[in-house]
């Protein structure tokens, strides 16, 4: 089990650390209610150091990499990001990720803890003739900073011109002297930025960080619950190999007209219809859906919950699933476990509409 | 952790304070610490007979469902309805206005089973070592 560089700072504010993803992790600090109100009110940090990230040089075409991600990459500007996916060869979901060009030729993946080794070897395979491939995980901290007084905060930090920066875009910035990457991005729904720093410096920053009164640490329990609200699917729980891309309802970051990996397979499913979709429900009461719990239309098994909660921002139990391809917005469907039955209502996402993204 | 003198313990960390013929029962501050912010609990109906250490309610919190047992057996005479919109009483006071229901115990022998404040204290730390 792996340490990011502010374990130690996380024990002493008294945060209840769990593993995740391979790596022990801060699930919650003062409370997974009192940060989530406070992301969505105000502004939070985040300890992201655990998630994975490459540094590439390479041509788009010729080194093969528009082969390996679903989203077309030739056509970003520099100083992008963009969302997609790594597919295998029957379009199963190897992971997702954000792309980040830095200049023509020279790009950083950002991709999940648990699957960031695997990737790695998955692009290796995968990429030919002239690249250079490095995983900066290790060296790489990672802050993400969110809430809709995180550009306030940040002003005062990296100065007037981070309020240039777009949805999705990214730019460089100094902190004390050392280089980082900052990008208007982020998993909470709410305006928000990620930053990338040297592990040696994280600490650093996310102490100046915290010495502004508005700004609290948040833990992973509240981050899932956040991202949970608007939708946003999490690997290994709504998104594995077992699933594609068009059946977890993404398929407006698939781009068919060029050739990657799976899209045979990808096109087919386009073609006939997937046979289960991934959709957003909304319980009647506080009971909470779980990750595991199975749904039913009455008597009839349709699917299966893969991500569920307590919604703080709602007060009912929210949650995602796979069902039939049948049941879509409105149905009326039953999660069940054990002698919890909870009806659910399959709804549009996000669950939350006005935030300050 | 709070773990007042008059209340009597189990090892899934029930409490019970007896008033007489009647138990008013719910969670230790030591469990709802544990368990986090509470957003739902579910209590038994008025009426039901429970048996000492089977299950009696859920309780769940944003991350996970807890059951619940009786740290008595007998039948239920009422519930603490506050906590359905209200559910973070438990958070709050754990003991008094976070409590689960009240019940008519039926076997005094059962008390036997249970441990007194000292002996829960020795008992979570032991668990929290």
């Amino acid at each position: 089990m792996l340490k990011t560089p502010l374990y130690d700072i996380h024990l002493a504010l008294g945060a209840k650390i769990a593993p995740f993803g391979g790596w022990f992790m801060p699930i919650q600090y003062q409370g997974i209610l009192a940060e989530h109100a406070h992301t969505r009110r105000a502004v939070s940090v985040f300890d992201i150091c655990h998630m994975g990230e490459f540094l590439l040089e390479a041509d788009p075409v010729l080194s093969g990499l528009e082969r390996v991600i679903t989203q077309n990459i030739t056509s970003m500007l520099s100083g992008s990001c963009r969302y997609g996916f790594m597919l295998n060869a029957q379009a199963g979901i190897l992971d997702d990720l954000v792309v980040y060009r830095i200049n023509e030729n020279k790009w950083m993946l950002v991709v999940n803890a648990a699957t960031a080794l695997n990737d790695y070897e998955h692009l290796k395979i995968n990429l030919s003739g002239q690249y250079l491939l490095q995983n900066v995980s290790d060296k790489t901290g990672k802050l993400d900073v969110q809430g809709p007084q995180s550009l306030d905060v940040l002003k005062d930090i990296f100065g007037v011109r981070i309020e240039g920066l777009g949805y999705y875009r990214f730019s460089d910035f100094v902190f004390e002297g050392e280089h980082c990457i900052v990008s208007r991005t982020g998993y909470t729904g709410e305006l928000g930025f990620e930053i990338y720093i040297s592990s040696e410096h994280v600490a650093k920053l996310w102490e100046v960080l915290l010495k502004d009164g508005r700004v609290r640490p948040a833990g992973l329990g509240s981050r899932d619950t956040l991202r949970l609200e608007m939708g946003y699917p999490l690997y290994g729980q709504d998104l594995d190999i077992n699933h594609t891309p068009l059946s977890a309802g993404f398929g407006r970051f698939i781009d068919f007209s060029k050739e990657f990996i799976g899209k045979d397979v990808l096109f087919k499913e386009q073609k006939s219809g997937p046979e289960e979709h991934l959709v957003c429900f909304k319980a009647d009461c506080r009971r909470a859906p779980r990750h595991g719990f199975a749904i039913f239309d009455k008597d009839r098994r349709v699917g299966t919950v893969t991500s569920g909660s307590f919604s703080p921002s709602l007060s009912v139990g929210i949650g995602m699933g796979y069902v039939d391809y049948s049941y879509d917005i409105g149905a009326n469907l039953v999660v069940k476990d054990g002698l919890a039955e909870i009806p659910v209502k399959i709804v549009k996402k996000p669950f939350l509409t006005k935030t300050s993204l | 952790m709070s773990i007042p003198k008059n209340l009597l313990y189990t090892k899934d960390h029930e409490w019970v304070r007896i008033e007489g013929k009647v138990a008013y029962v719910g969670i230790t501050d030591h469990a709802q610490h544990s368990l986090g912010d509470i957003t739902f609990v579910e209590l038994p109906k008025i009426g039901e007979e429970i048996k000492q250490a089977s299950y009696c309610s859920t309780v769940e919190s944003v991350k996970a469902a807890s059951e619940v047992f009786a740290p008595l057996s007998g039948k239920v005479l009422s519930i603490n309805t506050e906590l359905s919109a209200h559910p973070e009483l438990i958070n709050q006071s754990p003991y008094e206005k976070g409590y689960f229901f009240t019940m008519e115990f039926s076997n005094e022998a059962e008390k036997a089973n249970l441990m007194a404040a000292d002996g829960y204290e020795i008992y979570i730390e032991g668990i929290s070592k």
